[in-house]
């Protein structure tokens, strides 16, 4: 263009994304040192700032190991486990808003997922292999820690917290696995929870708790949903909590060997 | 004093005025080094220590012994004896001249007997802030036991109030300001490094932001990217709807309690169900509480490592075993022969 109006527009873009970027509104929400933030400049300084003043700073140190960082110690396996959980929880609430835990409408439920939902069977499909994949991941995370031996002092406790989440990782599965109401669903689980009643002594009232009844119903399916969505996810979000807590205070991540 | 603004200055002034029952004016007067403080009020030095100047009833509450230590640490370092101080900081026995303002206030004392330095003009000349260079002398001064120099362009101040002018020297040139009607009391003296010991290493390391939030963050995208291409071409299963008089033959539990199931084909119900799980997740949960060895090393674990290897291959192959090996009836089958019972 003649009169130079293609580099205006561009100017005049920039000048109000810097107008927007140093408003009392865009500084109120990120804090000093934040990238986003009008005059950030890239400095050991303002690096710091970054973490020590975001809401990340609850999770990660300013500084961290320099091996710690390398993909090939951790393989990110703990990261993962986390991100899938984080994406379950998303893909999870997405399915609460078209399911119900009574007989027949979950099975009907799920099915319309695939027919009646925009991306439902995407979401479905994700929510099922994460759940699936998140299993995997905490387990070979688990094998990754015991091989580098971090479970080893000041970390056997924080060992000891990752059992109790591999535990409830299950939990989550096997809860979920009941929900869509078929017979893969239906008859997983008898399996699956029928080995509960084989616990010495209290075997009966376990199964009796664990499936609400004497064999499994309805009610199962509306005991387990509850489990699956409310109650398990709470107590594993407060045992990861004290579990990346503890990776902070038991000295960041171990090694190197 | 002259920089601490007027309002802060009234405050205290106020605040000690009414503590001490004398006029706001008064004690503002004497604020501002108009007005020599009353002898018997040296503010800064009583309110740090139990010192003679603070009233007795004050001091009385201090348990014996720990004025008695107190007393022995001054009068080793003061080189007096310990009975002398501690009648001294007990209020039984006036102090002895030349320690009317004991600790800082001591070597602060003959101050007016030092020579005389214009700070002003060295500040003016190197630049640096006169109060720190107030401080930097007194504190070289009283290393020396010589007698600080005295300030030029500051009258000499009144012996009494020698004690404030030091003490405050010795802080931070804010404490100056008198406190008001805070004062605290030593209680006990706790040597360093008995509660924690802080130790830092020099490790080598990176800022989080960038190194590690990038690869975080690309992890993240890359997770998120291969869930959604893969739940894309394949879909999670659905069968027919639950039937209670129908039970599919096998019955096979989520994959991973294949390996459980497995077993159960093999040991009785209570063992391969309960016991062995239960074991196995307990056993999981005390290993750190087992294996002593401190090292880290691979060569140097060779029998955990073999151990844990060992039960994660058993696991392993059982839950292979028990997913695709097994068919109709949970019995033996080849997955290429008859076929895959399997559903994810
Ligand atoms: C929901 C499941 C879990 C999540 C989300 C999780 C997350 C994490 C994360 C993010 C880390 C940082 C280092 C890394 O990524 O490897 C970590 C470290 C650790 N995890 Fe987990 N974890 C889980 C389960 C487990 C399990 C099952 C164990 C062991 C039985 C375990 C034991 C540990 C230990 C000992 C560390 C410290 C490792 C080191 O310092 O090198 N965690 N975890």
């Amino acid at each position: 263009m003649a009169n130079g109006n293609g580099n205006g527009v561009g100017q005049r873009l920039a000048e109000s994304v810097e107008r927007v970027r140093s408003s009392q509104a865009w500084s109120s929400i990120f804090r000093p040192g934040s990238p986003f933030r009008a005059g950030y400049s890239d400095s050991p300084r303002n690096r710091s700032y970054v973490i020590m003043n975001n809401v990340l700073y609850h999770l990660h140190p300013v500084k961290v190991k320099r091996h710690g960082v390398r993909l090939s110690y951790t393989l990110c396996l703990g990261g993962l486990s986390f991100f899938l959980f984080i994406l379950l929880t998303i893909t999870g609430i997405f399915l609460m808003f078209y399911y119900r835990p009574t007989s027949p409408q979950a099975y009907q439920d799920i099915a319309a997922l695939a027919t009646d939902v925009a991306f439902g069977q995407l979401i479905r499909n994700m929510h099922r292999w994460g759940a699936h994949a998140m299993v995997l991941t905490v387990f070979l995370h688990m094998a990754r820690v015991f091989y580098h031996g971090a479970y080893k002092p000041p970390r056997e406790f924080n060992w000891v917290v990752g059992i109790i989440l591999l535990l409830l990782t299950l939990l989550l599965s096997f809860t979920g696995y009941l929900l869509p109401w078929d017979q893969l669903a239906l008859w997983a689980v008898t399996v699956g929870s029928n080995m509960g009643a084989y616990s010495p002594v209290i075997g009966d009232q376990v199964s009796f708790a664990l499936i609400g009844g004497v064999q499994i119903t309805a009610d199962t399916l509306l005991r387990w949903y509850v489990l699956h969505v409310l109650f398990l996810p709470f107590i594993i979000v407060v045992f990861m909590a004290v579990h990346f807590w503890r990776v902070r205070k038991d000295g960041g991540i171990s090694g190197p060997l | 004093m002259a920089d601490i603004p007027e309002h802060i200055l009234r405050r205290s002034a106020e605040a000690r005025a009414k503590a001490e029952g004398r006029s706001v004016e008064e004690v503002l007067a004497e604020l501002k080094g108009e007005q020599p403080a009353p002898p018997a009020e040296s503010p800064v030095a009583s309110s740090q220590s139990p010192e003679p100047a603070a009233p007795s009833g004050e001091a009385s509450k201090i348990p014996e012994a720990l004025l008695r230590r107190t007393a022995e640490a001054r009068a080793k370092k003061e080189g007096r004896s310990v009975d002398e101080v501690m009648a001294e900081l007990t209020g039984q026995a006036p102090a002895a001249p030349a320690a009317a303002a004991p600790a800082p206030a001591a070597a602060a004392a003959p101050a007016a007997s030092g020579p005389v330095r214009d700070l002003d003009a060295e500040a003016e000349k190197y630049g640096v802030p006169s109060d720190l260079l107030q401080r930097a002398m007194i504190a070289r001064a009283r290393k020396d036991g010589k007698p600080i120099p005295q300030i030029a362009g500051q009258a000499a101040p009144p012996p009494a109030a020698a004690a404030p002018a030091a003490a405050a020297a010795a802080a931070p040139a804010v404490a100056a300001v008198p406190e008001g009607v805070r004062t605290q009391r030593l209680l006990t003296v706790v040597k360093a490094g008995a509660i924690q010991q802080v130790k830092a290493e020099p490790t080598d390391k990176v800022n989080v932001w960038p190194h590690l939030l990038a690869i975080e963050f690309v992890a993240l995208m890359a997770c998120t990217a291969f869930l959604i291409v893969f739940s894309t071409f394949v879909d999670a299963p659905l069968l027919e709807f639950a039937n209670f008089n129908e039970q599919p033959n096998p019955s096979k539990a989520p994959w991973y309690f294949l390996g459980l199931q497995e077993l159960l084909s093999y040991f009785d119900p209570q063992v391969a169900g309960v016991l062995l799980p239960g074991f196995g997740l307990g056993g999981l949960a005390i290993i750190p509480y087992i294996d002593r060895n401190p090292s880290v090393r691979p060569s140097d674990r060779k029998l955990a490592i073999m151990i844990f290897t060992f039960f994660v291959m058993s696991a392993g192959i059982l839950t292979i075993f028990g997913s695709f090996f097994r068919g109709p009836g949970f019995n033996f089958t080849f997955p290429w022969v008859d076929g895959l019972f399997f559903d994810f």
